[in-house]
């Protein structure tokens, strides 16, 4: 189909009410197709049910405002976070749930099946075959959702061409294709830029790695995307490595392919990574280390998003990410009462899993930690599901308080369900400057909120302590000190960190890094 | 601009002979401490120019924290901060008194 005739082919394919997946992932866009959608008459379409993992192009919203859409069931919306608050204030998007991703995919296949999708891809071959590129992501889960239930596939591909690097997805599965003529629009959300990292985050950094990757011996996990495990990453070749921990922590990996990586996979560290998406600029870099990612036999990194959330699920034993709240019992979000983000997978990474039953050694211990005098061969295993940040954000803003705003919002909304990411039960340990915390070890819910406030620094939370009580819990080690894992706050050192700015991750790289202009500073 | 000041008993008396150091810039989220050895040596003093106001008490917690640990007995800290955290302004009133104490910063 030519791309001018993308509205009236959405116009005749789409009835109004159906259940559309407008595909808008973590970072690829189908941008030409969010454009079309938008730009329908709204006497042709309208009541639309979008169903998609994000919610972060302008059009994803306006379809909205215009009345093209209705009701919205999503999983992520960082870019938009503080529009589709306005819009779920005003009334004019009906919310059916905020998801993370898995369980949206999930529903695709139960009662949020898609009656149209519409996806993006690198190209196309004359048989309708696609070639996602490296972020292969949702395309598959929404494309199989969709065709095997009597839906409609439409793909927009940069290009068409004779022959395919690789095939993605297959022909047959897809109903109609529209060359855009250009690259679909991809976000670089997981570039963290050394130079921006602060000794505080060093700090919290050491103390994760010998509080808790050292004595758990955690080798397959998960990281967030935030400066804090930006910072483990690169201490892990220098600071890790004088721990002796190579080849003992952190050899398998649920990861995007972060640049903050090179220097642990250059230096030997990582055996294995699956990513839920690319990265801009890795493309080079993945293709030659594709002895460590998952490659196609083009080279090109092939992701996808639902089977590397399986994965952090079931098969990492940790995960370590960021937060915007935590509150005294350890729930935490990321929602304030202006700015929606969803959740994207955090909640599914951080979880514990309930269905998980192979056994490993951070698993079990942190299971016996939690319920030392339960029966051995009966005794679940957990998670290690860890909050690490400064006391601190940005502008002054505690991470700690003593009320979510996520309640608030619930109630403004008159939510069910309040939008909590990763919920208190599941949190096992949390690491600020002041210390580690391990919520395993405590027996009460006095004793965890103690704990909590522990390490919650000069926050009102924070000095609000029993001081007493955080004593005791530090003479037990459910609270650790910076001095109590030998670790000297003075000597959290920029020096420390294996790359120190965007060009030495270059350098790293072999040259074959090639960071987007906004990273670029030479 | 708010201005703080803050005096307390020092347990110890700083180590090293260096007379006054600098460390730190003032930057945005950033702060510069002036250590000068200028006290006798069970007191400190701290004083504080700060350009955001309405966190004095958590000033006043920081500072306390910082006599009782560090032992900066006989040094006067003068802040310029430009914002700091509490966990920033913690890092530079240590190496304040490393840097006078004349080991590395």
């Amino acid at each position: 189909m030519r791309r001018e005739d993308a509205t009236a082919l959405l116009e005749a394919v789409i009835r109004p009410g159906d259940r559309v997946c407008l595909e808008g992932d973590n970072q690829k866009q189908a941008d030409l197709l969010a454009v079309a959608l938008a730009t329908a008459d709204v006497a042709k379409l309208h009541d639309l049910h979008l169903v998609q993992s994000g919610v972060v192009l302008p059009e994803h919203l306006d379809v909205f405002e215009k009345g093209i859409a209705k009701r919205l069931d999503y999983a992520y919306s960082g870019p938009q976070s503080t529009r589709i608050a306005r819009l779920l204030f005003g009334g004019k998007i009906e919310l059916g749930a905020v998801h993370t991703y898995l369980e949206l995919y999930a529903r695709y296949y139960i009662d949020l099946t898609p009656q149209v999708a519409l996806i993006a891809a690198v190209s196309a071959d004359r048989h309708g075959n696609l070639y996602t590129g490296p972020n292969t992501e949702d395309t598959p889960t929404i494309v199989e959702a969709t065709a095997f239930k009597d839906g409609v596939v439409i793909a927009q591909v940069n290009e068409i061409v004779e022959t395919l690097p690789r095939v993605d997805i297959p022909g047959d599965w897809v109903h109609f294709v529209i060359e855009s003529g250009k690259p679909f629009h991809v976000e670089p959300l997981f570039t963290r830029d050394p130079a921006a990292i602060t000794e505080t985050q060093i700090l919290t950094a050491m103390l994760a790695i010998k509080g808790i990757y050292a004595p758990y011996g955690v080798q397959r996990l998960n990281h967030g995307i935030g400066f804090n495990t930006a910072a483990i990453e690169l201490l892990l070749p220098t600071y890790g490595e004088r721990l002796g921990l190579k080849g003992k922590v952190a050899s398998h990996w649920a990861l995007n392919p972060h640049p903050t990586l090179i220097p642990a996979i250059e230096s030997g560290w990582v055996k294995q990574i699956h990513s839920f998406g690319s990265e801009v600029g890795m493309d080079d870099y993945i293709r030659a280390r594709s002895d460590v990612f998952f490659t196609g036999p083009d080279g090109s990194l092939r992701s996808n998003r639902a089977f590397c959330q399986v994965a952090g699920l079931y098969a990492c034993d940790m995960f370590i990410g960021s937060t915007l709240q935590i509150d005294l019992k350890g729930n935490s979000s990321t929602v304030t009462t202006d700015r929606v983000a969803g959740f994207g997978g955090a909640p599914n990474m951080g979880s514990d899993a309930r269905g998980r039953r192979h056994p490993s050694k951070p698993w079990l211990r942190a299971g016996k930690e939690a319920d030392p005098d339960g029966p051995g061969a009966l005794r679940r295993g957990r998670k290690l599901v860890v909050q690490i940040g400064e006391t601190f954000g940005e502008k002054h803003v505690p991470l700690f308080v003593e009320h979510l705003d996520a309640l608030t919002l619930a109630e403004k909304l008159d939510l069910d369900l309040a939008p909590v990411m990763v919920y208190g039960d599941d949190l096992t340990h949390i690491v600020t400057e002041e210390g580690v915390a391990n919520l395993l070890l405590c027996r009460d819910a006095d004793e965890r909120e103690q704990a909590i406030r522990g390490v919650a620094g000069y926050t009102q939370v924070g000095r609000d302590r029993d001081a007493s009580m955080v004593h005791r819990l530090r003479e037990r080690g459910v609270i650790r000190r910076p001095e109590d894992l030998g670790i000297d706050p003075l000597d959290a050192d920029r020096r420390l960190l294996a790359a120190r700015s965007i060009k030495e991750l270059v350098h790293w790289s072999g040259g074959l890094y090639a960071p987007p202009s906004i990273f670029r500073t030479w | 601009m708010e201005q703080l000041n803050y005096r307390h008993t020092a347990l110890a008396r700083a180590k090293g002979s260096r007379h006054q150091a600098v460390v730190g810039v003032v930057a945005s989220g950033d702060l510069e401490v002036l250590v000068e050895r200028t006290l006798p040596d069970g007191e400190c003093e701290v004083n504080i120019r700060t350009s955001i106001s309405g966190f004095g008490d958590v000033w006043c917690a920081v500072v306390a924290d910082f006599a009782q640990l560090r032992s900066p007995g006989g040094l006067k800290l003068s802040v310029n901060d430009g914002g700091a955290r509490p966990d920033m302004v913690s890092l530079r009133l240590a190496q304040a008194v490393r840097a006078v104490a004349g080991d590395r910063v």
